[in-house]
């Protein structure tokens, strides 16, 4: 059944850009956001364009202005790649668990369709795949969908830097948490299956948010609780 | 290594795309290596919940009461209405109304 070769209809398409609307307010506001902080840095329109287009990854975007400077040597070059990586190491992760999906495609067509990977249509399509659903559409409508509105809320954010005033006022910028701590929801399988694996995980990411820096923490909880999952022996019924 | 660089931000720019690209394609990578046993099938399984949970609880804990309390109420009407959007909306609707009544 993992086997069979991801199939992507319009229909599929269709469905992964519908399930993405309720977060277009949020992904909205959060581009207008990084604009209208990346023109306070002195990143210009193109290159913050530039940023959403090929970075294409808001977080670690956003964290990458913290150390944004006018002239770069190697070295600053460098240290940028590095807090990029380690902020979207969470997507090393996302990637594995999409890789069954994935099998039997050729590489250079799951390597394009990968660049669209993000939080949101990585958490869509896992959802709809956890629903029985097969179709590759879901995860490629909401990503290209959320990139060019991504890409295109960073212009006038950049240009009007004024125009988000109060984010946090309406809980903006807790958009994705409460999102994902929703679709969590449909991903629980029962205490048997998801009990022990989400505990550990919870537990792990906890405690490593405490010790370690940035978002190892994601990377830390989420392997600790797929760890235990495998090394969990399914009862036998 | 502290030479300014002709272009500095384009290298900038280039360098963050190829290590978030990376970061996108070696989960698959990785995976495709490895022969997918029941044990490995658990494991991956087991995958997107466990990430949601390491993402949100820390996140939670650490913002405060308010992101507790959203997250709470979105996880109470997702399994009442079983509906995103009303799930996002009461969700931010709850942690705004903490922070203004608090003065977060």
């Amino acid at each position: 059944m993992t086997s069979t070769r991801p199939t992507i209809t319009p229909k599929g398409l269709l469905e992964g850009a519908v399930l993405l609307l309720p977060l277009l307010p949020g992904l909205i506001v959060y581009g207008l956001a990084f604009g209208a902080a990346a023109a306070h840095r002195g990143v210009s329109l193109t290159e913050a364009i530039a940023l959403s287009g090929i970075v294409y990854a808001g977080a670690a975007q956003m964290v990458s202005l913290e150390v944004w400077r006018e002239t770069w040597t190697p070295g600053s070059v460098l240290t940028v790649a590095l807090i990029t990586a380690t902020v979207n190491a969470r997507f090393v992760l996302m990637g594995a668990s999409l890789q069954p999906w994935l099998r039997g495609t050729p590489p250079l067509t799951a390597g394009s369709w990968l660049f669209f990977l993000v939080d949101a249509n990585w958490l869509i399509a896992s959802r709809y795949r956890e629903g029985g659903g097969r179709d590759f559409g879901v995860f490629l409508g909401a990503g290209l969908l959320s990139w060019v509105l991504w890409i295109a809320a960073t212009i006038p954010g950049h240009m009007a830097g004024t125009l988000v005033t109060e984010p946090r006022r309406y809980a903006l910028d807790l958009v994705m948490p409460i999102f994902f701590a929703a679709m969590a929801v449909p991903l629980w399988r029962g205490v048997k299956a998801s009990g022990r694996p989400w505990a550990v995980a919870g537990a792990v990411a906890l405690a490593a948010s405490l010790v370690a820096p940035g978002y190892a923490f994601i990377v830390a909880g989420a392997l600790a609780g797929a760890l235990t999952a495998a090394l969990t022996e399914p009862d036998l019924e | 290594m502290s030479e300014a660089l002709p272009f500095g931000s384009l290298f900038a720019i280039a360098a963050m795309a190829l290590a978030t690209y990376l970061c996108r394609i070696s989960g698959v990578v990785l995976m495709s290596r490895i022969r997918l046993t029941p044990r490995v099938q658990r494991g991956l399984s087991a995958l997107p919940g466990s990430i949601v949970v390491a993402t949100v609880l820390p996140i939670a804990v650490r913002t405060g009461p308010d992101a507790i309390g959203g997250v709470v109420a979105a996880i109470l009407s997702m399994r009442i209405v079983k509906n995103e959007l009303v799930a996002l909306l009461v969700g931010l609707a709850v942690a705004a109304g903490i922070r203004a009544a608090a003065g977060l």
